[in-house]
């Protein structure tokens, strides 16, 4: 009977991390003082959700936990509690130390039980601080729209004995109109019941019909039953689990607990889905556990650090995707087996017939690839959410008036990207924030609004999707920028350098502007570190500022990394692949064009711009093939660290999309190789890494 | 350098994984497949051969040690070939039509790798009992003492038996020039 559980654990969890960022984003988007009941009943539905699956899967500590989140939503949706934003943080809060609980769940770790504590304690002041079935009368009347009449609720509530000493249970029992549709008779349940202790029942008839009306196959009658008996919750409950789709139960214990906790509402999750079962056990006493020594805590810490978290490899696809996909294989299928027919006695008058099929078969291929791609596509939003609470955090931390502006969040981007982007993202939001925006007394001086805005803005152009951080603050000062550089001995002072080059600078290894060191940023380990994790999913990222006016980071990404434009060149009889979106022109060079620098280092003027040759005959070893004069090959003027750069090749062979294998799955990194892809002819051949070789061949 | 650390690590836990192999069937007997490298003949614990190709012309990864030849497409797999001879400096590298290629794997669970390694032929799958294995004196020379699990005997010929894992660690060689 026992089924094994373990095999839905990582849909709850991420279907719990999915509750957990509804729940952030939607305490967020709370407005103090104006409240949406709709917002806060979304919070609650996820609330719920994870309280309700954490207990089907055992997870004790985090359905309690989130229970006590739930009775303090549960308050502000009826209007009992006032939202405060001191209440949003501790649920803020709450929502972190629920995320870090699952994590170390889903790690099998041990839950942290000494932050649990520290957040659950908070959590429980908050609800008991000011809670208060008084209604106060400047609370926002916030009606829960959803509530089920259930009249008998309220009632209970207010006529709860103070003081009872029996042990036992207090079982509000409402049917659905159709439970005895479904062949449950509630007298039979009663009789159960009563098998467990001392049973007294209380029919509640005021909602049966007049006898015109009355349907005799609809139940109109609801029970309060109370039962007088040492059984447990679970073994009440399961009696009425045959018939909890049914109906609205509510359970509590007629002992009251030592610490007194507020009455609670049952309602249904949502309007749509009428048939819940409340899952109402009144909180034990919270049972703090023992402080544990710092020690430990540093421990524990440390060792979460060095297990990677199991990463969820999972991805879910919209059904229509599914559908697409599987109609283009069906489409494959049928050029196949033309294919097949016409090879089967072939004639040389079947070739029209043969290129038509052929043609078909790469246009189904493509339509297949690009269906296939589609299915790795997220929308970016899965990045953008988690910003919103960022710039909540920092900007109160920095006493600053922020608004963060999404733009684009549908905009879609492969997975790959989307998880390897999220940290450089993190840390030019950050830098935004803390360098970027100023103070608010400052800005009302520069004469701008008091509240700053940071807008981050997805969109596609061309092969690539944009990311763009606009921030309206104060903007870089190149003068300062340049000063700095020089003092850090970055720069030469008699540098001459473009307000772009200036700007550039601060992506320099060790290379900080902010006068204070801050927690936040400022350490100077970032901007370098940014553009080389940009670098490395095939990207660049630009920056334009203007001092007073504020700055606009910009990232360029690849859609996907899984297949890229190339254009193949021959370098003596070995083939590369230099991806498209690095090469500007492709040129055939003139001796006069060639000049030397020192005697060694060779350039050649393109228009007005002396660019640097790198002859890969030389940097790759190439042992095979003839040119070896520049004017013989062919030089493909690349960009990579943000400089000009020409590439001798012997060759130019062609364009083509190919597909990225990893070279380091079997092997290993090779400096100036990003990848290798499988050519027509089933050969290897690798494809470059740009920077990377304009790097190499620099040092 | 915490990378390197991790990679002893690795080695610790494959070993730790192959003793606790070793103890819990001692006694059977192992299978290996010998090869000859010039005039050397060399054995690997054959589940860890995946299968045996031709040798076939690699596309060449530039700046990489002389014995890695390079790279091929093993069914859509990128799989680097490594020359044994050249690796030992034991025999001059002659590409015959009689050339093979063993494709080796290793790791464990889901971290395995593949690897082609360049032998002069392919001999015999020759079973040993364990007890006969000797360990590997130090030749001090040649072949670095790491990668031999130890030497056996069959029918008076010497055989050395190779630690696939080791011999597959190619970054532990090179890490440091990354």
């Amino acid at each position: 009977m026992s089924i094994d559980m373990s095999q839905f654990h990582q849909v709850f969890f991420e279907e719990c991390f999915e509750g957990l960022e509804a729940m952030e984003s939607g305490l967020l988007s709370l407005d103090i003082g104006d409240i949406d009941p709709e917002a806060i009943n979304t919070i609650f539905r996820a609330a719920h959700s994870i309280k309700g699956g954490s207990g089907t899967f055992g997870f004790t500590v985090v359905a309690e936990y989130t229970h006590i989140m739930e009775t303090l939503l549960d308050e502000m949706r009826d209007g009992r509690r006032q939202v405060t934003k001191q209440a949003v943080d501790v649920l803020l809060g709450s929502v972190d130390c629920l995320r870090e609980m699952l994590t170390s769940i889903q790690n099998e770790e041990d839950v942290n039980a000494e932050s649990v504590a520290v957040h659950q304690s908070a959590l429980e002041t908050e609800l008991n601080g000011e809670s208060s079935a008084n209604t106060q009368p400047n609370v926002v009347a916030t009606p829960a729209i959803n509530t089920a009449p259930s009249p008998i609720q309220s009632q209970e509530e207010d006529e709860e004995p103070e003081i009872e000493e029996e042990q036992g249970w207090k079982i509000s029992f409402c049917p659905y109109l159709n439970l005895l549709k479904t062949g449950n008779d509630p007298v039979r349940l009663f009789r159960e019941l009563s098998a467990l202790g001392q049973l007294t029942t209380n029919v509640n008839i005021q909602d049966v019909p007049d006898f015109n009306e009355l349907d005799p196959e609809e139940c109109n009658i609801s029970w309060d039953l109370v039962l007088v008996s040492d059984a447990s919750e679970s073994t009440v409950r399961e009696i009425f689990s045959w018939v909890e789709e049914d109906c609205e139960l509510e359970l509590s214990p007629l002992a009251k607990p030592k610490k007194k906790k507020k009455p609670k509402v049952a309602t249904p999750l949502s309007a749509s889905t009428p048939a819940v079962v409340e899952t109402k056990e009144v909180i034990a006493p919270v049972i703090v556990p023992p402080p544990t020594t710092v020690v430990k805590k540093a421990s524990s810490e440390s060792d979460s650090a060095k297990n990677a978290p199991k990463a969820s490899s999972s991805i879910r696809v919209d059904t229509d995707k599914i559908d697409t996909l599987i109609n283009m294989v069906g489409e494959v299928v049928i050029t196949q087996s033309m294919l097949g027919l016409i090879g089967e006695n072939f004639t040389m008058d079947k070739v029209g017939q043969l290129k038509r099929g052929l043609a078909q078969l790469e246009r189904h291929t493509r339509d297949l690839q690009q269906s296939v791609m589609n299915i790795r596509m997220l929308p970016i939003s899965f990045v953008f959410s988690r910003f919103p609470r960022l710039v909540h955090d920092i900007s109160t931390k920095l006493n600053k008036k922020i608004t963060l502006k999404l733009v684009g969040e549908n905009t879609e981007v492969d997975k790959a990207v989307v998880e390897l982007i999220n940290d450089p993202l993190v840390h030019l939001i950050r830098n935004s924030l803390d360098h970027g925006i100023e103070m608010p007394a400052e800005r009302i001086a520069a004469g701008k609004p008091e509240t700053g805005t940071i807008e981050l803005k997805a969109y596609h152009r061309g092969g690539h999707i944009v990311i763009e951080i606009i921030d309206d603050g104060r903007g870089m000062d190149k003068s300062k920028l340049l000063a700095k550089a020089i003092e850090k001995g970055l720069v030469e002072e008699s540098a001459i350098m473009t307000d772009k080059q200036i700007l550039e600078l601060i992506f320099m290894p060790g290379f900080s502007t902010a006068e204070q060191l801050s927690d936040i940023s400022g350490r100077g380990v970032g901007m370098d570190v940014v553009r080389r994790n940009i670098q490395s999913l095939g990207g660049n990222i630009d920056i334009i500022s203007e001092l007073g006016k504020g700055s606009t980071i910009a990232i360029h990404l690849p859609l996907t990394l899984a297949i890229l434009d190339g254009q193949s060149v021959a370098v003596g009889d070995e083939t590369y692949i230099v991806p498209l979106v690095s090469i500007i022109e492709s040129i055939n060079i003139t001796e006069k064009m060639l000049n030397k620098v020192a005697g060694k280092g060779e350039t050649f003027k393109l228009r007005n711009e002396y660019l640097p040759i790198i002859r890969m005959r030389e940097i790759f070893n190439v042992k095979t093939g003839a040119a070896t004069k520049p004017n013989e090959g062919v030089i493909v003027v690349v960009e990579g660290q943000g400089a000009l750069c020409g590439f001798l090749v012997d060759e130019l062979l062609g364009q083509q999309q190919v597909v990225i294998k990893s070279l380091e799955a079997n092997y290993r990194r090779v400096e100036g190789v990003s990848g290798a892809t499988i050519l027509g002819d089933g050969s290897v051949a690798l494809i470059l890494d740009v920077p990377g070789l304009v790097r190499l061949s620099v040092c | 350098m915490s990378e390197k650390n991790e990679n002893e690590n690795e080695i610790d836990a494959l070993e730790d994984e192959n003793s606790a192999k070793k103890s819990s069937d001692t006694s059977t007997i192992i299978q290996y497949l010998s090869f000859v490298l010039g005039k050397e003949e060399y054995g690997v614990d054959i589940l860890r051969v995946q299968e045996i190709r031709s040798w076939e012309p690699v596309s060449r990864v530039p700046n990489v040690p002389f014995y890695e030849k390079g790279v091929v497409n093993l069914r859509g797999a990128i799989v680097p070939i490594i020359d044994l001879r050249e690796r030992f400096s034991l025999s001059k590298p002659e590409y015959t039509p009689l050339t093979v290629v063993v494709v080796l794997q290793t790791g464990s669970g889901s971290h395995t790798r593949i690897m082609g390694v360049v032998v002069d032929s392919v001999s015999d799958v020759i079973s040993i009992e364990r007890t006969d294995i000797q360990s590997a004196p130090d030749f001090g020379t040649k072949v670095s003492n790491e990668f031999i699990n130890g030497l056996v005997s069959v029918n008076e010929r010497m055989v050395m038996l190779l630690d696939v894992d080791k011999l597959l660690l190619l970054e532990t060689l090179e890490q440091n020039d990354y």
